[in-house]
């Protein structure tokens, strides 16, 4: 699977990175390559093999509905890059 | 001091014949003249460690010690330690102090365990050579020119060139395992779902697994005591009794069934290497084990299965860091995207945004199915493979790695290349089972580890070999030489 | 050309429970900013979700509620996109394997007819947080407290064809999921807010036009207005020879009108994928056997009941089950009170809800218990005090939460129905207004309605009017005769 400089800018887009304009190549080049290092999956023998998303068979579990009164707010706030009033800020959304 | 595994030191401050205090000086004195030459921490926080071994002191005086009341240790950056900086050796965390602990940081604290430091790793542990951290490469204590292997790479290191008695580290394909074969010491991965996820900074959250990294099985046993075990605020934390895992280090090998899978020695195995692990079965044999041809056909898919299924985890797990709550924040943003873009583009490393970027691409619509299920799907298919083979044999035998620690920089350039040397490694992981990484023997002066894997569940089966494996060899025991030794 | 107008809904309904769904912050709203987020709700590095049992029990009263189907073995996918008040980058929802599906509601449509509207699914997922366009130099502000907040959204097939349909679905909706106290359907808080999409296609054609979606209108009659709105503007659009654009629209109810959101404008491909760190939830049957047994009678059956056993007329009925609380006191005071059911019903509409709604009370807050309402109405029922007496006690009930008897008796409200009583007192009036007696017996009947008022007034209202207007009738009448 070859991929385009545009295949590029529209995973980048949707993964949310700024790609430079010299750095497009670089990225069609590696990972076009890892694209056809993966495809050695496409001859596996997989016919009628469920999907397995995780490596043990076990069920959820699930907790009671108990609130707890949160008091990490100012340990998590000091890590914040720009608060106020306790808000985190962010560049203006438009809707 | 130094040279000592936990199960010594835990003697010694039971039999008051030393206490914590000198023991953690005497560590971080060895850290302040070794570890610039290493670079094996990202944090040292000396008054953190000291104040510790006061408190440990204090309590094993007062009668509350438990075993590792006292013993340093050392965390992978990739743990969550309240107050204290935790980066996962990514510029992107560089500033962030975490609000709270990690189940396994907490387990170790609360057995009164003195946390020295947190060690460097690969980026958000993507690598499998240290060289993708943002505080740059970390050196083998065997050779300063190579790579101690990774992600955990300076959890091995430090544990190796005896920084810290002990340490922890996460393995998602390997990256307990692989550091440990090239540092020459031992590392554990356990089951999928044995050791809490809670507080452990997830790259890909069905495969990753924390666990010790340590100079002997018995010592990795002792520090399975503290930190496995159910955790009700990770789902995927399984609720099954733990047993003592040092219970059973004496137990006899007789009758043990082993075996060895043709896969494991393939073209791309150095050949010192098979040799190695051929005689390290045999020593095995002596001790009353039966080895066992066996074949997992599959062993290639695993590769390309996890180089899709890890990184569209990771492209997921990862979007979290958007420069918003915390962590790095791009200068100026000029607008929302442009405040997305560039503080993860900035922050983030190279290595990191190839993953992210192939995961958004195999997760996107119309490749879903081409790429993630079918990946799915070979993940399961290797996952009964090993279920097949573990029912004709108790363990599985073969080598960690195809050939020992390489060169810094010299796989830097061939993503694929750098991959390929999981290929023992990554299997294990897709199928959520426990496996062990040994030292057993050396080729050019460099270590080269033995793997053992088993069925969910039986860490205490591989702890138990790799000790017998280690009462009548002493690879194990070898030290590098450092030149720098103050 | 005539148009058909086609909807279908997807409404958010926030599920009532104590803590949030994927961590054990509390949900309050309007709590200061940030201060409900703990680390998981914040998406720290490293926390991870554990789901709360009390959602999925909710889901299942849901399902049962609407005939639906329950998948017994359901899974939480991630729904990836960046957005600040999204804080971990995505979503946790369900996309293949929701837990409800195939389902259907009936509603009521205007002309009384029954019709029914099927639901294809309703899936858990968790809350965004706020974003706060305020004035922080000129930058959004980003409040989290509602993050990871349970919601459960039903999507119904776009089998819906006009606007008051619609609204009709929506009542019925809300109705129901706070009949099941799975809600507490406040709009105004967001609590049961919808999407709809919406498209026209020309009367008679199958296929489906291009629609829009349009975002969070929180009150019925806006849900109105904006399909309305939306309608219009297609068809004025198709009409001119234009395109409707598949677009996120969201509602101005100041100016009444649909806008394009600019910030969804991007073709989202959500990446959607089974959530790695939560594990497939089963479902037995002995747990929905166990919810089942839990179910309350939902309002169209209940409404059913109360006509047909209780004897109540169908606006009645429909005015008590408009809520289940409501519907609920009056059974109890009902049952209690031993009065007929249409003095309950009478009082429980009238002074009862006009006193909570004087007091912006909802009927949890209510001062009077059901306990203490019957006794006021056993003592009008067995004319111990007339009906306005009655309103007396109530307002002294409501302040004091005394008994009726208690008030009866410190205040002497007890109705006289001694006759000899009754009748020394009108003998007394009759004197006094010779005037007016000899009118009525000159033929002017209309001040009867005169001597009575003066007969209550002088017993101040405690005499049985019943009691009055019969012997009042027999001196006049018999008298003149």
């Amino acid at each position: 699977m070859e991929l385009s400089p545009a295949d590029v800018l529209k995973i980048a887009n949707l993964a949310k990175l700024h790609i430079e304009e010299d750095d497009i190549p670089d990225y069609v080049t590696n990972l076009s390559k890892i694209l056809e290092f993966v495809e050695q999956l496409n001859g596996a023998p997989i016919e009628n093999i469920k999907p397995m998303a995780h490596p043990l068979d076990v069920m959820q579990r699930t907790r009671a509905d108990n609130a707890v009164a949160v008091t990490t707010t100012k340990a998590t706030q000091a890590n914040a890059p720009e608060v106020e009033n306790g808000l985190y800020l962010v560049p203006q959304v438009i809707e | 001091m130094h040279d000592k595994t936990i199960t010594e030191l835990s003697q010694l401050l039971e039999n008051k014949e030393t206490s914590s205090q000198e023991i953690t000086q005497s560590f971080l004195e060895r850290m302040r003249i070794i570890d610039p030459h290493l670079n094996a921490f990202i944090t040292i926080n000396e008054d953190y460690a000291l104040q510790a071994a006061l408190d440990a002191d204090k309590r094993r005086k007062d009668g509350n010690a438990q075993k590792l009341t006292g013993i340093p240790i050392a965390h992978k950056d990739i743990f969550c330690t309240r107050g204290v900086k935790t980066s996962c050796g990514s510029h992107m965390l560089d500033n962030f102090i975490s609000p709270y602990d990690a189940t396994v940081t907490k387990r170790c604290k609360d057995a009164g365990m003195v946390l020295l430091g947190k060690t460097n790793m690969d980026e958000f542990a993507m690598g499998s050579s240290n060289e993708n951290s943002f505080y740059g490469y970390v050196h083998n204590p065997w050779n300063p020119e190579l790579v101690p292997g990774g992600s955990s790479g300076g959890s091995a290191a430090a544990v190796a060139a005896s920084l810290t008695p002990i340490a922890t580290g996460t393995d998602t394909g390997g990256s307990i395992r692989q550091p440990a074969a090239f540092c020459g010491i031992t590392g554990l991965k356990p089951t999928y779902g044995r050791v809490s996820r809670f507080g452990m900074v997830a790259f890909a959250s069905s495969l990753d697994q924390g666990g010790p990294l340590s100079k002997t099985a018995a010592d990795a046993a002792l520090l399975m005591n503290v930190i496995a075990g159910f955790d009700p605020q990770d789902s995927t934390s399984v609720d099954t009794s733990v047993p003592d895992y040092t219970a059973t280090l004496n137990d006899s090998l007789q009758g043990l069934r082993i075996g060895i899978p043709k896969e494991f020695f393939s073209d791309g195995l150095d050949p010192e290497i098979a040799t190695a692990i051929q005689v390290a079965a045999k020593e095995l044999e002596k001790l009353g084990a039966s080895l066992h041809d066996i074949s997992l056909p599959n062993t290639e898919l695993s590769v390309p299965a996890y180089y899709i299924i890890a990184p569209a985890e990771c492209s997921s797990n990862l979007a979290r860091y958007d420069g918003v709550r915390y962590g790095y924040r791009c200068e100026e943003p000029k607008n929302l995207d442009d405040l997305y873009k560039r503080s993860r583009s900035e922050a983030f490393g190279d290595e990191v945004k190839r993953r992210i970027m192939i995961g958004t691409y195999a997760l996107s619509a119309g490749y879903y199915d081409a790429y993630y299920l079918k990946a799915q799907k070979v993940r399961r298919l290797i996952s009964q493979e090993y279920q097949n083979a573990l029912q004709q044999v108790d363990v599985i035998l073969g080598p960690t790695t195809p050939t020992t620690s390489f060169a810094l920089g010299s796989k830097t350039d061939d993503p694929i290349s750098m991959y390929l040397n999981d290929i023992y490694t990554i299997a294990v992981n897709l199928a959520g089972l426990p496996a062990i990484s040994v030292p057993a023997g050396f080729a050019q002066k460099l270590p080269i580890g033995m793997q053992l894997i088993a069925n969910h569940f039986q860490e205490a089966k591989l702890l138990n070999i790799a000790h017998q494996y280690q009462q009548v060899t002493d690879w194990h025991k070898r030290q590098p030489e450092m030149n720098h030794q103050g | 050309m005539e148009w058909e107008t086609v909807i279908g809904l997807e409404v958010h309904v926030q599920l009532q429970t104590q803590s949030k769904i994927f961590s054990n912050a509390p949900i309050a709203y309007g709590a200061e900013a940030n201060t409900q987020a703990n680390i998981i709700d914040l998406a720290m590095p490293g926390v991870l979700p554990v789901l709360n049992a009390k959602v999925i029990d909710m889901a299942i009263m849901l399902a049962l509620a609407t005939n639906s189907q329950i998948d017994q073995q359901s899974i939480f996918a991630r729904k990836n996109y960046f957005y600040p008040d999204l804080p971990k980058g995505y979503q946790i929802s369900q996309y293949e394997n929701p837990i409800v599906h195939n389902g259907y509601l009936d509603i009521t449509l205007d002309d009384g007819q029954q019709k029914r509207i099927n639901i294809t699914r309703a899936h858990l997922e968790e809350d965004a947080g706020k974003s706060l366009h305020g004035n922080f130099q000129g930058k959004t502000g980003i409040d989290l407290n509602r993050a990871g907040t349970p919601l459960l959204e039903v999507v119904s097939e776009p089998e819906l064809r006009s606007a008051a349909e619609a609204v009709a679905y929506l009542k019925t909706l809300h109705e129901l999921v706070c009949y099941l106290d799975i809600c507490d359907g406040n709009m105004q808080e967001g609590s049961f807010r919808c999407d709809a999409n919406v498209s026209i296609r020309p009367r008679g054609q199958e296929a489906l036009g291009t629609r829009t979606e349009t975002k969070n209108v929180n009150s019925f009659r806006f849900v109105e207005k904006a399909i309305n709105y939306e309608v219009a503007r297609q068809i004025s659009l198709l009409e001119n020879g234009e395109q409707i654009i598949q677009e996120t629209r969201l509602y101005d109810p100041d100016n009444n009108q649909t806008r394009s959101m600019r910030s969804k404008e991007e073709a989202n491909d959500y990446r959607y994928f089974p959530d790695p760190d939560l594990l497939p939830v089963s479902i037995s049957d002995e747990q929905i056997a166990e919810i089942q047994k839990q179910m309350p009678e939902l309002p169209a059956a209940r409404r059913q009941r109360l006509q047909s056993e209780l004897g109540l007329s169908d606006y009645d009925a429909n005015v008590i089950t408009a809520s289940r609380k409501l519907a609920d006191y009056f059974e109890k005071v009902v049952e209690l009170s031993h009065a007929e059911t249409k003095l309950v019903a009478n009082w429980v509409m009238g002074d009862f809800s006009a006193a909570l709604n004087k007091e912006n009370f909802n009927i949890t807050q209510c001062p009077v218990s059901a306990e203490l309402f019957a006794g006021l109405l056993r003592r009008i029922h067995d004319n111990t005090i007339s009906n306005s007496i009655g309103k007396k006690v109530f307002s002294a009930m409501w302040q004091t939460h005394k008994s009726a008897d208690m008030i009866i008796e410190e205040q002497g409200l007890k109705q006289v129905t001694d006759s000899a009583a009754i009748e020394k007192i009108i003998d007394e009036i009759l004197e006094d207004n010779p005037e007016q007696l000899a009118q009525f017996r000159a033929g002017k009947d209309k001040l009867f309605g005169f001597f009575v008022g003066k007969v209550m007034q002088a017993s101040k209202g405690k005499a049985n009017p019943q009691q009055v207007n019969n012997l009042l009738k027999q001196k006049l009448f018999t008298d003149s005769h």
